[in-house]
């Protein structure tokens, strides 16, 4: 089955090659529109095992047992995500687990559903209560640099990291149909 | 009723002990938050033993990001009923990925032991097996009977299919064997048996 798809934008494709350069080796996911084409590269290189998960706080978990087996391991969701993830995030407490998540957010700029703006107004406050340090990036030509920093703290420094990618990377969502 | 009423159930702490004599010493194990930690402390301490002492439905989780970085090691998880439903999701997410390597074990008594023996789903209507099946682990074993570790610790010494054994085990409360708490520690000693520095 093959399918064809428009070219991703080139944040997009930054981050793959990022997270490639630095031998990422599990991705953990719950998929975002943001996120499809580091999932697509993912499920296509026979180096990375591409984790599809119900819910996000598995991720925190399967990462964490990636760390634990000696593999660089990061995990992907959705601004809603991080609030599954709450008591979760305990296990890289205790266990100063290195610890990447990438985060497109929702809920904060052209939001269509105000359903998502509850947990989107509280995403870093949420992560920083449980003790992960938040970057962000909101312009394209500072995702490259943003995630190469944050992977230098976690895999290098032990650190437990968010990066926040803003919803005006992502633009605004076109809600009708042709 | 459930499927499960009429079986016998057995001691916990013996058929841990004596599946845990029977595994490799390069097998992996990780615990769920409980009961399942303490028994496989008692079984005695392995250098490459993860306890959870909570994150409550991390166990199968942990042992799937673990079963895919170490394909060349048995990796199982030991869990209680109320911990493995907490995030039973996960099994859909394993059966997407079947590592070979991986088997889950998790000890069923039908109750959440650890806060004062409330009843369990497992006595209200879920069939774990049916729902491991569900989920895509066609490989799957009911264990009532002590006779049948040999069988399970074959299955995980081979390495040659994501193993769901669901283990009937009574109520009945052994004395606590409270395994490390320092997750950082337990996090290094199972890095350094595996060769890998801290960070």
């Amino acid at each position: 089955m093959s399918q064809t798809h428009a070219p991703a934008p080139s944040w997009q494709e930054d981050v793959f090659a990022a997270l490639k350069k630095r031998g990422v080796q599990q991705i953990a996911y719950v998929p975002d529109s943001g996120h499809s084409h580091t999932i697509r590269e993912a499920q296509r290189d026979p180096a990375i095992h591409d984790v599809v998960l119900t819910t996000e706080e598995e991720g925190v978990a399967v990462v964490s047992g990636a760390w634990l087996g000696g593999q660089k391991a990061v995990l992907l969701m959705q601004s809603s995500g991080v609030g599954n993830c709450v008591n979760m995030f305990s296990l890289l407490q205790m266990g100063q687990f290195p610890f990447l998540t990438l985060v497109t957010m929702r809920g904060e700029y052209a939001e269509f559903n105000p359903w998502q703006s509850p947990m989107g107004r509280t995403t870093q406050q949420a992560l920083e209560l449980m003790g992960i340090t938040v970057l962000r990036a909101d312009r394209p030509e500072d995702v490259e640099e943003t995630v190469e920093a944050a992977l230098d703290s976690v895999f290098e420094a032990g650190e437990r990291v968010a990066v926040l990618l803003g919803q005006k990377l992502i633009g605004r969502k076109k809600w009708e149909r042709d | 009723m459930t499927a499960t009423d009429t079986l016998p159930r057995l001691d916990r702490r013996r058929f841990v002990a004596d599946l845990v004599s029977r595994l490799p010493e390069d097998t992996l194990l990780v615990t769920g938050l409980g009961s399942p930690s303490y028994d496989v402390f008692a079984a005695g301490d392995r250098p490459g033993t993860f306890y959870l002492w909570g994150a409550m439905g991390a166990a199968a989780p942990l042992a799937l990001g673990l079963a895919l970085a170490q394909p060349d090691r048995p990796v199982v998880a030991v869990t209680g009923d109320g911990e493995h439903l907490m995030g039973i999701g996960t099994l859909a997410t394993i059966g997407a990925q079947l590592p070979p390597n991986l088997t889950l074990v998790v000890l069923d008594n039908a109750h959440f032991g650890e806060t004062g023996m409330q009843p369990s789903h497992t006595q209200l209507g879920t069939d774990l097996v049916a729902v491991a099946q569900g989920f895509g682990i066609q490989n799957t074993v009911r264990v009532t009977d002590l006779a049948q570790t040999e069988g399970l610790a074959a299955r995980i010494r081979a390495r040659s299919a994501t193993t769901y054994a669901h283990v009937l085990i009574d109520t009945t409360e052994p004395p606590r064997a409270l395994p490390p708490r320092d997750g950082v520690a337990n996090k290094n000693s199972l890095r350094a048996a595996l060769g890998l520095a801290t960070f």
